[in-house]
């Protein structure tokens, strides 16, 4: 295999654990196994694999409601991250973030957040760390088009610039902010010319293409690590609703049809069969990923719940004063009143 | 000798000063903390000490600041973030409310966010209703945050570089009418340690709850009613996130007597919170219904005598506290 098909291959495995691991996702939800139903799946998406496998083992990130598909794409263990989304003792976070607060110190994965642009500035703040620590790390803040609508993106970007702080801003232009399509958002759709407005380099990606995402990021990332930070906004689209419970009554179906021939990962299924891969090896890969995900899907179902008494711990550090729990404060106070 | 007479802002410099002497790992970050010197000037003369990779003057941003000093403070920095006016936390509340106070937990403890978040609140210099407010109600409702204000110069030093040693955010308010109070900094003794409230005057008819400037304008209260035969008890909480309930309790539970003094407007203020308790703790030991004199619940006027009276003086908490004792009713009594 010629190292070009040999890195369109791992591309292409990134991308179908992803929209594996997010088929699970649903299922979990349809199962009623999940915690709750805001679970947003990040398929048609998958193209951001290219810009997680050009970041360094050590390299940092922050995600936005809809980031499964980068976790699982930085190394994530599908069934602790379907434990987590399931609210179980043995997820990520033993089951206090769930879909959209998860996270993981070891892997650089400095969180997920519900606040659309709420983790960008933490991007930010990590690469400023790097640079005062001289550590060789760059930090890669991933968001929706929705948060390019909201102001903290430019006040990080301008920080970013500022300071020459190792940062990769990417948005993941999916088409929608829940409902709103982007053209209904914003006047200006140039969004590479804001940051270029900042000073940062600046460019608009087709993630349709996960070789081309992936060049660019390994391109925008090595700048990052010199000083040199950039934006690049991956324009693909959203295959379903918002979140598990959108049937998107704001979009038709040809609309929807369309965006969905815009599949990154029938189209880097089709460039490797036209380079020579075999159908047959591919549905192998195929099917080896659907059994790890149907496995960790099945071990996150069977995963125990927390015990409620962890409710009051981590609030702070474990050496530091605690919370009351409400029925010791009442037991106080009316032990001694029926006295 | 570790004791000198100083003042609250040297007091805070120096604690920023020490703090930063022994763990390199502390960074300084908000607007106009370094060539200018901060807007009160407790951070002159910093950034010739420290050089800008560790004072780092920013841009207008606060969200921007904040959010940058939290992820920092997740990958092994100690940043203290300056909010020049505690008025502008509206613009940093999401950053500080939904981030810094609750990464520790929605990410089930694996990680902390040691930062400081220093701001200054209150009336007292003509500053108006977007620069003159005490908002600690709002962060001290959060999970998560830590929040300390103090009255002395003492405090202001040992608070400040205790906030400076914890795993988890701290949120401290200062005063900007306390900067230029003079008063004993013992860099070797902290009053007591954080969490804990102070006595700051015994007393057995009443018990006066209060923090922040108003521990002075409490204690001159004291002195008044002193004069009139009444023993007031002077408590100075220091930190509201941790609460020392016990102190509190104890103290009410020995005067019978309880009033809660701030700053902060009236409803849905912390002096509420303070009140609840008291009763839920000492309701059998209560001569009185617990008592707050707070802040009016208007926007801070700029005039000088109607800023004055929009906020509680030693006069307004005597009186308060000889009607509470003596049934002595004030002038302005109907």
């Amino acid at each position: 295999m010629s190292s070009d098909n040999k890195l369109l291959h791992a591309l292409y495995r990134d991308m179908r654990r992803i929209r594996s691991l997010e088929e699970r996702v649903s299922e979990l939800f349809v199962r009623s196994e999940s915690a709750g139903s805001m679970l947003h799946l990040s398929i048609g998406e998958e193209a951001v694999a290219g810009v997680c496998r050009a970041m360094d083992a050590k390299d940092s990130f922050t995600t936005h409601h809809r980031g499964h598909g980068i976790f699982v794409a930085r190394g994530a263990e599908p069934a602790r991250m379907l434990a987590e989304i399931a609210g179980k003792a043995d997820g990520y976070c033993r089951g206090k973030g769930g879909s959209m607060h998860i996270a993981d110190m070891g892997l650089g994965h400095l969180g997920a957040n519900a606040i659309v642009g709420g983790g960008i500035s933490h991007a930010v703040g990590a690469a400023l760390a790097y640079k005062r620590k001289k550590q060789p790390h760059v930090s890669v803040a991933f968001f929706g088009d929705g948060a390019m609508q909201q102001g903290i993106l430019y006040e990080s970007m301008n920080l970013a610039a500022l300071w020459s702080l190792p940062v990769v801003f990417v948005c993941i232009n999916n088409q929608y902010g829940m409902g709103t399509r982007v053209d209904r958002a914003t006047a200006n759709l140039a969004f590479d010319e804001r940051a270029r407005a900042f000073g940062l380099d600046g460019m608009i990606v087709d993630a349709t293409d996960v070789e081309l995402v992936h060049e660019t990021a390994e391109r925008m990332i090595a700048n990052a690590r010199q000083g040199k930070p950039g934006f690049m906004c991956l324009t693909c689209y959203r295959f379903y609703g918002h979140a598990r419970m959108d049937k998107s009554p704001y979009r038709d179906s040809e609309e929807e049809a369309a965006g969905r021939a815009r599949d990154p990962l029938g189209k880097a299924r089709q460039r490797l069969s036209e380079r020579g891969t075999k159908a047959a090896e591919l549905d192998a890969l195929d099917a080896e990923i659907a059994t790890e995900m149907d496995a960790a899907l099945e071990s996150a179902i069977k995963a125990t719940m927390p015990p409620v008494e962890t409710m009051f711990e981590d609030v702070f550090a474990p050496d530091q004063p605690k919370p009351t729990p409400l029925r010791t404060r009442l037991n106080a106070m009316l032990s001694e009143a029926s006295r | 000798m570790t004791a000198i007479d100083t003042t609250y802002r040297e007091a805070l410099r120096q604690a920023l000063i020490d703090a930063m002497n022994e763990d390199p790992d502390i960074v300084v970050m908000g607007e106009e903390v370094g060539l200018y010197g901060g807007a009160y000037g407790v951070t002159k003369g910093m950034i010739e000490q420290f050089g800008p990779e560790r004072i780092l003057d920013t841009p207008i941003s606060e969200a921007g600041i904040v959010g940058a000093a939290v992820g920092a403070a997740m990958s092994g920095l100690r940043p203290v973030a300056e909010l020049m006016y505690v008025d502008f936390i509206g613009l940093v509340m999401d950053q500080l409310a939904n981030q810094a106070a609750k990464i520790r937990y929605m990410f089930g403890g694996q990680i902390g966010v040691p930062m400081v978040l220093r701001s200054q609140g209150g009336t007292g210099r003509s500053a108006a209703a977007q620069h003159s407010q005490s908002l600690e109600a709002w962060m001290a409702h959060i999970p998560g945050l830590r929040v300390a204000m103090p009255a002395t110069v003492n405090d202001a030093y040992h608070l400040l570089r205790h906030a400076l040693t914890l795993p988890d955010p701290v949120v401290f308010l200062e005063h900007k009418g306390l900067y230029v109070q003079k008063g004993v900094m013992d860099t070797a003794k902290p009053d007591a340690p954080w969490g804990k409230a102070v006595v700051r005057r015994t007393g057995a008819d009443i018990t006066i709850v209060t923090y922040s400037k108003m521990v002075l304008e409490s204690l001159a209260a004291a002195e008044l009613l002193a004069a009139q035969g009444v023993s007031a008890e002077v408590l100075d909480l220091r930190t509201l996130n941790p609460l020392d309930d016990e102190t509190i309790s104890a103290s009410v539970r020995r005067t019978h007597r309880a009033m809660v003094v701030t700053e902060a407007h009236l409803t849905g203020g912390f002096s509420a919170e303070l009140s609840a308790r008291i009763h839920e703790s000492c309701f059998d030991h209560l001569e009185e219904p617990v008592t707050r004199v707070a802040g009016e619940d208007i926007p801070i006027p700029v005039s000088p005598p109607l800023e004055r009276n929009a906020v509680p003086n030693a006069q307004l908490i005597a009186e308060t506290g000889l009607w509470l004792v003596q049934r002595k009713a004030p002038a302005w009594a109907s």
